[in-house]
């Protein structure tokens, strides 16, 4: 099967197109001949030209959806589309809330299953072969579909570079979404967005995160000061995240983001396999815990043994008497 | 009210998984346990359904009649248990167990169906939004706060940026983060109660479903290989002997991030 059509749900960013949208539609041009997008949203249609620069021909507008959560409405849209007879060989759904919903309710729509947890992406013998990360990283398998086309994958994050191709903006084409019933009851009622300083978790070129051995909630203050004195972002393990010291907006790794900065400081931070599979692909990493056998010492370019109520003190008095 | 929670029974996470290396399966030895990630679903709905005339059901799928992992959500509470097992079941992908978990959820006919937002095993994050699909409900995914107020679901959706409030009306799907609630010990006396609670166990010809459209032959999707992942070259571990944060310091520096 050569790979002709392929799809891109779009993830929105604060404003255009997110970084794994950019990312999805290289890869797709990479993949396939034609290059296709999903929106939704009132701003959907002013990413064409984004959109377009990226690779994609045609942006599919499914409209404002009036407060109702993604999933059954843009899947009832895709899934009406591919039964007119417009159909992809692929889609690439980005792994985020809302990308989640609408692959898995697509998945039925067309019974077709879904590969998820996709980090790479190859064509041989004709068959597009997905490639995932299993035991923390430790392992890559790779995956492909059987049965028919369209073949959805779930992509995560920073799994490829995004690069413009300067095609002009894309055709905007408006889908209607047909009546999705009592699928689609769900409603937004409020928004709450919580405040950042700083550079976005998942685009900062520094993170400095933090875990369950900072020892309690009040003492994540070093973190957020360390994320700062570097102009970097501040994260967290999933540990003090349902923990309630931190927002969930700070987690690393699998449930969480999938960060690659040029540095990442793990402090008190054991190196769960879920956590890793978030933070391996950095460029550098720096950890600190009073453990010698913790796993984060198996990825660390640099480990320090030792207190996290040490080491951190010092470390803020140090890039302090620099600044 | 009527409630149905997920609980998926896997290999104990502290033993290392292996793949096996001609079927690229999990291996599967020894006794399953509850995920518990599906701990947070099973007090969630134990909080929920805790009114006169309530009840909590579990559905599961898992070899080999497994039950271990359901007769600890049932310590903690819960009413009773669906379980469908069946050899011709092995292999199969999310899109087949939840076809075969929508089954056995409709003989349950429950209010809300709890899962968590994904397993400790597969971790797909698939399956509770094909459940829904196929069971016509509407679904609303990470939740970190669920109420219910009348027929209506209230929840806290975390979202890229926070979190967004988001009512659904009953009967729905709802996925539930780690943290949602902090899930119970089972007490001893909920242990002895549980080994006399009822596990209803099923075959898929009990569902009406035909050996072809689950497990591995009717999973449309294989494992080509499986290799080692390139491993980061080994670094640098000191102890720390007050020296600590300067190195950190001159590394920062060396990689001119400062
Ligand atoms: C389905 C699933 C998904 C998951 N997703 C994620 C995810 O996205 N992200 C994630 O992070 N986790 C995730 N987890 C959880 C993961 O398995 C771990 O439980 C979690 O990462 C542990 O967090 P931690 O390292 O902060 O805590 P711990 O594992 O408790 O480690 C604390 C560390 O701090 C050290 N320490 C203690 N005191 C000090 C001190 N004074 N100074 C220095 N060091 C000290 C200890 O030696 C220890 O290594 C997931 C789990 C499951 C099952
Ligand atoms: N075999 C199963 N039996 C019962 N529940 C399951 C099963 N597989 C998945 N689930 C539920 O669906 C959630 C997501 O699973 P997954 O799609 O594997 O990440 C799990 O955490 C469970 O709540």
């Amino acid at each position: 099967m050569a790979v002709d059509k392929v799809w891109v749900l779009v993830a929105a960013g604060e404003s255009g197109p997110a970084p794994i949208t950019l990312e999805l539609l290289s890869e797709a041009r990479r993949l396939g001949t034609t290059v296709e997008a999903v929106a939704w949203g009132p701003g959907a249609a002013s990413m064409a030209a984004t959109l377009g620069e990226y690779g994609a021909s045609t942006l599919y507008d499914v409209g404002d959806l009036d407060g109702a959560l993604p999933g059954p409405p843009v899947a009832a849209a895709m899934a009406a589309m591919v039964e007119s007879g417009n159909a992809p060989d692929v889609v690439l759904v980005p792994a985020t809330y809302d990308g989640r919903d609408v692959a898995g309710r697509l998945s039925v729509r067309l019974d077709r299953p879904v590969l998820t947890n996709v980090t790479g992406l190859a064509v041989e013998g004709g068959d597009v072969l997905s490639q995932h990360l299993v035991f923390g990283g430790n392992q890559v398998v790779r995956a492909r579909f059987t049965g028919p086309t369209p073949h959805i994958f779930v992509v995560r994050a920073k799994s490829f570079a995004a690069e413009p191709a300067g095609g002009p903006p894309a055709a905007v084409e408006a889908l209607s979404v047909p009546d999705t019933g009592a699928t689609g009851t769900a409603r937004i009622v409020e928004r709450h967005v919580e405040e950042r300083t700083g550079p976005k978790l998942d685009e900062a070129t520094v993170v400095v995160s933090g875990g369950r051995g900072l020892g309690g909630a009040e003492h994540y203050a070093m973190i957020e000061e360390l994320a700062k004195l570097l102009n970097g972002a501040p994260g967290a393990s999933r540990a003090i995240v349902d923990a309630g010291w931190v927002p969930y907006s700070h987690q690393v790794g699998q449930t969480g983001k999938t960060v690659k900065p040029t540095v990442y400081l793990a402090c008190g931070i054991s190196g769960a396999t879920q956590h890793l599979v978030g933070m391996k692909g950095s460029k550098h990493i720096v950890a600190v815990n009073k453990d010698q056998d913790a796993p984060i010492f198996s990825v660390a370019d640099l480990g320090i043994v030792g207190d996290v109520h040490k080491v951190l003190p010092a470390l803020i008095e140090a890039l302090k008497a620099k600044a | 009210m009527n409630v149905v929670v997920c609980v998926k029974q896997i290999p104990d996470p502290a033993v290392p998984g292996s793949l096996d290396p001609t079927t690229h399966n999990l291996v599967r030895t020894g006794k399953l346990i509850m995920d518990d990630s599906d701990s947070y679903g099973v007090e969630m709905a134990l909080q929920l359904a805790s009114g006169e005339g309530d009840e909590v059901t579990l559905v599961s799928m898992a070899p080999n009649g497994e039950v271990s992992g359901l007769r600890t959500a049932l310590a903690m509470g819960a009413s009773k248990a669906i379980l469908v097992s069946d050899d011709a079941l092995r292999g199969s992908d999310a899109l087949s167990t939840a076809k075969v978990l929508s089954a056995a959820v409709r003989r349950a006919d429950p209010d809300l169906v709890i899962a968590a937002t994904e397993s400790t095993d597969g971790y797909t994050g698939t399956m509770p939004v094909q459940l829904a699909e196929l069971l016509g409900l509407p679904s609303v995914t990470f939740a970190k706060a669920v109420s219910v107020d009348g027929s209506t679901v209230k929840v806290q959706r975390q979202t890229e940026a926070g979190y967004d409030e988001v009512e659904v009306p009953l009967p729905a799907v709802v996925t539930v983060t780690a943290g949602v609630v902090e899930p119970r010990y089972p007490s001893f006396k909920g242990i002895m109660a549980a080994k006399s609670k009822p596990v209803d166990v099923l075959g898929i010809a009990d569902l009406g479903l035909e050996p072809s459209q689950v497990g591995a032959s009717g999973a449309r999707q294989e494992v080509v290989d499986v290799a080692d992942a390139e491993a980061r070259s080994a670094g640098e571990i000191v102890v720390d002997e007050g020296d600590g944060a300067d190195r950190i310091v001159a590394f920062l520096e060396q990689i001119k991030v400062i």
